[in-house]
């Protein structure tokens, strides 16, 4: 029971996170510029259009009533219209989402598949060559900056060794011949699902580079967090307590560490994700992904307004969930919390 | 005398520290007998726990044996390798903490942790193991055995875990238990029950323990011998009762009359004036000559040696006790 | 039994222990490559510094064109080659660090500025100014580091200051993490309670106790920080925000360079390698810092 009480806590608390996300939003989009009219009403507005943003937005009315319309609108679903596509945002982001998650996701599983273990070797082998070694391998993947990373990648595989292509989600050619069915917006579950291995390869030499890319920063940081994780739990008095009782190292590595290890490591899935999201967008740049990222950026570049405002507010409303998530999980892991 | 089952013998310990190299132990000489419990008493900083640490070859950091042996049943300790000592460690020398809460693995149960032990050493299957787990729990009275088994150590009282850790050290056949402080951080009445089972585990178990304290009461009670260590060397040791009665080293002496017991009400306070060397800077002669208000001029030249004096079983390295003081 | 009488005799002095800030430089300076990349951090700040007065060709630098020279290879005449417009490579490194750098630094001491007051005075009060604090703090931490600082230098306008202020608005919630748990943990001990007994203003408590005491902790995340604010910012240049061209910036070198980099890609090579460079010295620089100053993590063997 009090389990569940935590949990109603927690959800309550991101509402209430949500919320004010919300406000901090409207705030900076009509608040901060210096003519919210003109930047609605699009790049280089005339007169009249501005007059005309300014009632379509209230600009006129107090504060508290154009917050209400905001926030009745977005909760009805209604995010606004893009300034250049002149479609509602919504449909957009239905439509540009998968993309993007299909490569966040891509890039986590790196990080976790590939950091944490590698985290933990180094960590326990701490002064080793191998720790050295990855030690200046992540050190160097946090420090690089990956849309130039991206740049190397392209120059070597594709200008030079000609073996992966420069970008896009499947090659024109796939398209046409083997078009990919939307199910999902996942390429990869839908080709593999109604059984078109063709574009499934394809689909799987496009996302090489970008993946990979767009994982170089939370491996580099998975690995440095697990390893300094491993080290401060191998470094407790229990653990000391435990050698002493004559336990063999490899027991206490893997058999008790790894699980004290593990609740802090959840905080390092959390912030791969946060990288992973953030510079995605980045990558989509480099890698014409055409996914929220580019969506995002060519908002920026023609300061189309409410696409600015609205996927920021909607990638934070997913953000603020899978935080969420991923607190319980942890709260669940370690026996010490009190849900009270 | 009976053959000693541990034998300190000249030890000495440093630790290289940016602020200089630490001699935390200082050619150190001891003796634990069968089945009897041998007090280590000093004041924070005088290398006692370190000592502790230094038998089982589980130093912190940069800390190493830097001279003298460690004889256990006639053997060296300090010239075994790693895989030597992980089979000497639990199944034959145990030793527990100060602070039993930060020796609990928080996210394992109770029972999970000692199950780890019990099926190391024997090979063990779960059932076994628990019900060897459960009747330690007997031995070291815990009042619901069954339940500490299934629950977690945060929830446990601090005397509570104390017997638990107390259990664990001993569950694998260990005949010297080392224990470090293991009062220290309870309250009193606690105090007393956990070293009240420390001398009935030792009456029915046969097991010897070197009881680490800095408290005088405690060795007072549960010590047959005691050594007095101070800045990494041991300045006094011999039965208890002749060692706290006869006081023949000033150190001694002044750390009974520092006593708050040792003073009528109403009297000052008698602390030992000067503090307690860091370990950093080498002290030339006697290490507590400086506080010393006995000191002969040949204390700040020539280190004492630790000598029988009366009895053969009472030694103490104080120049007024050698012939040159004559 | 005769009592001991008290000794009077007054112990020789002993040679200085070293403190423990030397402690901690010393055990820095023991890191080689964290020397090394001090040296790295030195050159970038001077160069940008001198700019004007070590390339032959300043005007370059700060975006005056010379378009009869473009896309020269690196050569005698220009050591990193020239870019689309034919200005010399090496000069638009030079000139680029200065808005590069100066972004970082400038990041984050906004952040200090604005965040650990704000985290001392939330973990000393308590109470319900805390929960205030720390419930903004929540809302600003709750955004993807990087968008939040998109929309709002969107919302500011592009230009240097706009996005430094922009990152620093997404950057001061942690440091007031930092420091409120650090001032609760401080708060607890006793000589904080000494000198509320005797009077002390609050204020004044903050200022001179606890302020100073969570000095390092904020000194080796500042540090650790200014790698990632210089990312943050090369990035939001690349986006398009921030400084504008002909202005030179390492960020929106690689993105004018973007187009030609599969042939030419000395100009966008070359403002990667400098951000990679000054990222990974202060990277280290900050693990370094970090190890030397928890007691646990110093190296023990002189």
């Amino acid at each position: 029971m009090q389990r569940f009480e935590y949990l109603i806590k927690r959800f309550i608390l991101a509402i209430v996170v949500i919320l004010s996300v919300m406000v901090l939003t409207f705030f900076i989009s009509r608040v901060l510029p210096s003519d919210p009219a003109a930047a609605w009403a699009g790049s280089h507005p005339t007169a009249e259009q501005i007059a005309i943003a300014n009632q379509r937005l209230g600009l006129d009315q107090p504060l508290h009533v154009q917050f209400w319309r905001y926030f009745t609108s977005v909760l009805q679903g209604d995010l606004g219209t893009s300034l250049q596509t002149k479609q509602p945002i919504a449909r957009d982001l239905r439509t540009y989402l998968p993309a993007t998650m299909e490569l966040v996701f891509c890039a986590m599983l790196l990080a976790v598949v590939v950091g944490i273990p590698l985290g933990v070797l180094s960590g326990a082998y701490k002064g080793s060559f191998f720790d050295h070694l990855t030690r200046l391998v992540s050190i160097s993947g946090v420090s690089i900056p990956t849309f130039w990373l991206g740049l190397l990648l392209q120059l070597f595989f594709f200008s030079q060794l000609k073996i992966l292509p420069l970008g896009s989600r499947i090659s024109t050619a796939t398209a046409i011949n083997n078009p990919v069915t939307q199910l999902t917006g996942f390429y990869l579950i839908d080709t593999a699902v109604t059984g078109n291995w063709a574009a499934f390869k394809d689909t799987l030499l496009h996302l090489v580079l970008p993946a990979c890319t767009l994982a170089t920063y939370p491996v580099a940081l998975a690995i440095r967090m697990t390893r300094s994780n491993i080290i401060e739990v191998l470094s407790e008095k229990y653990i000391l307590a435990a050698r002493i009782t004559g336990l063999p190292r490899r027991t206490i590595l893997f058999d008790l560490a790894l699980k004290n290890a593990i609740i802090p490591t959840i905080t390092v899935l959390g912030l791969s994700f946060a990288y992973s999201l953030t510079g995605d967008i980045l990558i989509e740049i480099i890698y014409s992904w055409p996914g929220l990222g580019s969506y995002i950026t060519g908002a920026v570049l023609a300061i189309d307004f409410p696409v600015i405002v609205s996927v920021t507010l909607f990638v934070t409303v997913i953000y603020v969930f899978i935080n969420l998530i991923l607190d319980l999980l942890q709260a669940m892991l370690d026996p010490r919390v009190s849900l009270e | 005398m009976s053959q000693a089952l541990l034998s300190i013998e000249n030890l000495s310990v440093r630790f290289k520290t940016y602020a200089g190299t630490i001699h935390a132990v200082n050619s150190m000489s001891f003796d634990v007998r069968p089945g009897e419990i041998f007090g280590l008493v000093g004041e924070s900083g005088c290398g006692k726990s370190v000592t502790g640490l230094a038998v089982v070859r589980t130093l912190p950091g940069s800390g190493r044996i830097s001279g003298g042996r460690i004889l256990f049943h006639g053997e060296d300790l300090a010239a075994k390798s790693e895989a030597e000592m992980q089979a000497i460690r639990g199944r034959r020398i145990a030793m527990v903490f100060q602070d039993p809460t930060a020796s609990l693995n928080p996210v394992f149960t109770i029972g999970q942790q000692i199950d780890h032990i019990i099926r190391h050493h024997t090979g063990d299957n779960h059932e076994t193991a628990r019900r060897k787990a459960l009747e330690w729990f007997n031995a070291v009275a815990l009042p619901d055995p069954q339940a500490v088994y299934d629950t977690y150590p945060h929830r446990l009282s601090g005397g509570m875990q104390q017997r638990v850790m107390i259990a664990m050290a001993l569950c694998s056949g260990a005949e010297l238990l080392i224990a470090d402080e293991p009062t220290t951080a309870l309250d009193v009445t606690i105090q007393a029950q956990i070293l009240e089972l420390l001398v009935k585990l030792r009456d029915q178990q046969g097991i010897s323990i070197l009881l680490i304290t800095h408290n005088l009461g405690v060795v007072a009670e549960t010590c047959e011998r005691v050594a007095v260590a101070y800045a990494g060397q041991i300045v006094e040791t011999g039965p208890t009762s002749a060692v706290l009665a006869r006081r023949l080293h000033p150190y001694t002496e002044g750390l009974l009359a520092a006593l708050p017991t040792a003073v009528q009400k109403g009297q000052t306070l008698q602390p030992i004036a000067g503090q307690v060397p860091d370990g950093l800077q080498p002290i030339a002669g006697c290490p507590f000559h400086p506080r010393c208000s006995k000191a002969l001029p040949v204390c700040a030249q020539v280190n004492p040696a630790l000598l029988p004096v009366e009895h053969a079983d009472h030694l103490t390295a104080c120049h007024l006790y050698t012939e040159a003081a004559a | 039994m005769t009592t001991t009488t008290l000794s009077a005799e007054p112990a020789a002095s002993p040679p200085a222990v070293p403190s423990e800030r030397q402690l901690i430089l010393r055990a820095f300076r023991q890191d080689k490559l964290a020397m090394l990349g001090v040296l790295v951090i030195v050159f970038f700040v001077l160069t940008s510094i001198f700019a004007p007065l070590l390339t032959p060709y300043p005007a370059q630098g700060a975006g005056a064109p010379n378009i009869i020279e473009k896309f020269k290879a690196p050569g005698a005449e220009h050591p990193l080659g020239t870019d689309y417009l034919g200005r010399d490579v090496l000069a638009r490194i030079f000139y680029g660090g200065r808005s590069s750098l100066t972004t970082g630094f400038l990041v984050v001491f906004l952040a200090v500025l604005i965040g650990a007051p704000l985290g001392a005075i939330a973990g000393y009060f308590g109470g319900r100014v805390d929960d205030v604090i720390m419930r903004i703090t929540d809302v600003f931490l709750s955004f993807p580091p990087l968008l939040l600082a998109i929309a709002i230098a969107t919302a500011l306008g592009s230009g240097f200051v706009n996005t430094m202020i922009a990152i620093a608005i997404t950057w001061w919630p942690w440091y007031t993490r930092l420091v409120r748990a650090q001032t609760v943990s401080l708060r607890e001990r006793y000589f904080i309670e000494a000198a509320r007994s005797i009077g002390v203003p609050s204020f004044k408590i903050i200022a001179t106790h606890i302020l100073p005491n969570v000095l390092t902790p904020i000194l080796v995340q500042g540090t650790m920080d200014l790698g990632s604010a210089i990312l943050t910012g090369a990035a939001i240049n690349f986006i398009g925000l921030g400084v504008q061209p002909p202005q030179a910036d390492w960020g929106n070198m690689i993105s004018q360079g973007r187009i030609y980099f599969m042939e030419r890609p000395w100009f966008a090579g070359s403002a990667g390698v400098a951000i990679f460079l000054v990222v990974l010295s202060f990277n280290l620089i900050g693990d370094a810092l970090r190890d030397a100053a928890d007691p646990r993590t110093r190296r023990g063997e002189a």
